[in-house]
């Protein structure tokens, strides 16, 4: 017969092997951890001790900076190193292609999943994925050659104005819009449903009077990782937009963007001047916004969850 | 038998007397017979449901009930590949038929399900957009209507302060009450009910109860349990469903205190199901 242990060495907790599976797994995903968020940190850490630069060391205004129309960095008997224009450019971008994509790619995803929930996902459901799996190369490229000569001629203006720009970027950020909103309101319990339509609801007054304000938070939260997309986005944005000084006066003007600025001026300033100095700057300003999306995201996710 | 015609008469004269026999049945189910996709879930199906009282439909998981529930005001629209045979009349009408406008015939035959299913909206934002589904629009008009709803569900004394907090801040029967203040405010003639006390403790269950007897003199309520003693409580009528098929329909103290089918026996006292 096989001896029983006593209790004590079955039971108590080994005071030895520490680097058994258990504990070894748990290094392992901590350590996964700890290197993202150092990178994080690092990131964070470096952009803005960089972007302070050209206020602390170079003697750049922050006021002048933040709100001078005057962008003339190179000009060394009168620089002007203000990003109004460009902050101004990327916000303007970034809400009117929210406006046109929001009702666009909420309505697309109520038609998938209330109208034709079987055939109208299978359509709809590849299309969105294809258009997530564009380059934003590709996406600026068709827009310089199809949109801005189609703008120049039928609209009017260069073709190259914020005009296209958002045409461009509210296509850019349609799936992501699509997708979230659509998970948000097939993940609705379909009690919800049921309990309008007994009440002798039609399909619109469910939809509009209880599932869209159901799903209010997360439509929301769809929008605004849209608007964060479209804040970041440069590549497809500069193709289209004309990359001028100004602040635009019409949708039909040429605008630039802070993405855009920086991509087209980090290849010819030499590291430390303070042009370069205030591009890390735009940069930081960019690195802001998206932590207020991800507060605002945030915010909206405690309040779904509350309710 | 000639002072029960005499009294007839003097109700309403204009109206045929075999009418207003009739009229004393609210349903009138015929042959109904309901498939999901290739399989029978009811098996052709007759019975009358009478006006102003409590029917019950027991039997175990499956027998068809609540599927024949959900027929009654065209819940099983929604589900694909559902379809029903047969004809159930309200009002002489079959409202089985393709040109039933089922959104009309829902604010007539409301339903209150299993699981309380509030929007996440206020107390009064749960019951004013159910009116206004109905047209009405008028805020006093609205707010006569929310309170007359509540306090008909016995819930106004509970959330008159707090009304326009959320709905989902209340416990399971509370919520379950405001659902069937919900419907009651659309002011429907049935009132169908799908276990609506199952998923409440004894005492919001007790509440619920009440409330249903307490209901009957102004709807006419047909209710699904798995509850027996619930169904004895609180029916006039209990309709015992086996696999799709109605075995009896009867007055309910018949059913449960002298079944004629043996089947229905053995249920009842809980030999099976």
């Amino acid at each position: 017969m096989e001896k029983i242990l006593p209790a004590k060495d079955r039971l108590l907790k080994s005071k030895t092997s520490r680097l058994d599976g258990e504990s070894r797994g748990k290094l392992i995903v901590i350590l996964c951890a700890v290197i993202m968020i150092s990178a994080t940190i690092a990131i964070t850490i470096f952009l803005g001790t960089k972007g302070l630069q050209s206020f602390t060391k170079n003697g750049v205004s922050i006021l002048e900076f933040l709100t001078s129309t005057k962008w003339n960095p190179t000009d060394k008997a009168n620089p002007g190193y203000g990003v109004l224009p460009f902050i101004f450019g990327s916000f303007a971008v970034t809400f009117l292609s929210a406006l046109v994509a929001a009702p666009l790619g909420i309505g697309g995803a109520i038609f998938m999943t209330e109208i034709a929930p079987s055939w109208g996902r299978k359509v709809l459901q590849p299309v969105v994925e294809l258009l997530v799996g564009i380059p934003s190369v590709v996406y600026g490229f068709i827009g310089l050659s199809v949109l801005v000569p189609f703008i120049r001629e039928n609209v009017g203006g260069l073709g190259f104005s914020l005009l296209t720009g958002t045409i461009v970027l509210a296509i850019m950020i349609l799936p992501t819009i699509t997708t979230i909103a659509t998970d948000a309101i097939s993940s609705l319990p379909s009690h919800l449903r049921e309990g309008s339509y007994a009440l002798g609801a039609t399909r619109w007054q469910t939809i509009r009077k209880v599932l869209i304000p159901a799903a209010m938070p997360s439509l929301l939260t769809a929008i605004i990782l849209g608007m964060a997309r479209a804040f970041g986005e440069a590549l497809a944005v500069q193709m289209v937009i004309g990359n001028v000084r100004n602040l635009p006066t019409s949708i039909l003007d040429a605008s630039a963007t802070l993405t855009t600025i920086i991509t087209l001026n980090m290849g010819h300033t030499t590291y430390g001047s303070v042009e370069n100095n205030t591009l890390w700057s735009m940069g930081l300003i960019l690195l802001i916004m998206s932590f207020a999306f991800i507060l605002l995201i945030r915010y909206l996710s405690s309040r779904r969850k509350l309710r | 038998m000639v002072t029960a015609l005499k009294e007839r008469k003097t109700v309403d004269m204009t109206v045929p007397l075999n009418r207003q026999i009739q009229s004393e049945n609210i349903l009138t189910v015929k042959n109904l017979e309901i498939f999901y996709g290739e399989k029978r879930a009811v098996n052709g199906i007759s019975m009358d449901i009478e006006k102003n009282s409590v029917t019950a439909l027991i039997g175990p998981s499956g027998c068809g009930k609540s599927t024949f529930l959900r027929s009654i005001n065209r819940m099983n629209d929604l589900i694909p590949g559902a379809r029903a045979e047969g004809e159930i009349l309200y009002e002489e009408l079959n409202i089985l038929s393709e040109d039933i406008n089922v959104v009309a015939l829902r604010k007539e035959i409301g339903m209150v399900f299993q699981k309380p299913n509030p929007f996440p909206k206020s107390i009064y934002g749960n019951i004013a957009p159910a009116l206004k589904f109905a047209g009405i629009n008028k805020k006093s008009k609205l707010d006569d209507i929310v309170e007359e709803s509540l306090r008909k569900a016995a819930l106004w004394d509970e959330v008159k302060d707090r009304l326009h907090k959320s709905a989902l801040s209340l416990s399971g029967g509370q919520q379950q009450r405001l659902c069937i203040a919900r419907t009651i405010a659309m002011k429907p003639t049935v009132i169908l009910l799908d276990e609506p006390s199952s998923a409440l403790d004894p005492i919001s269950n007790a509440k619920v109860e009440d409330l249903i007897v307490d209901l009957k003199k102004d709807y006419s309520i047909i209710i699904v349990t798995h509850n027996m003693q619930q169904a004895s409580r609180i029916s006039d009528k209990t309709a015992f469903f086996l696999s799709g098929d109605l075995i009896e329909y009867d007055k309910t103290e018949k059913i449960f205190t002298n079944p004629s089918v043996q089947k229905t026996e053995e249920y009842i006292s809980g030999r099976f199901g």
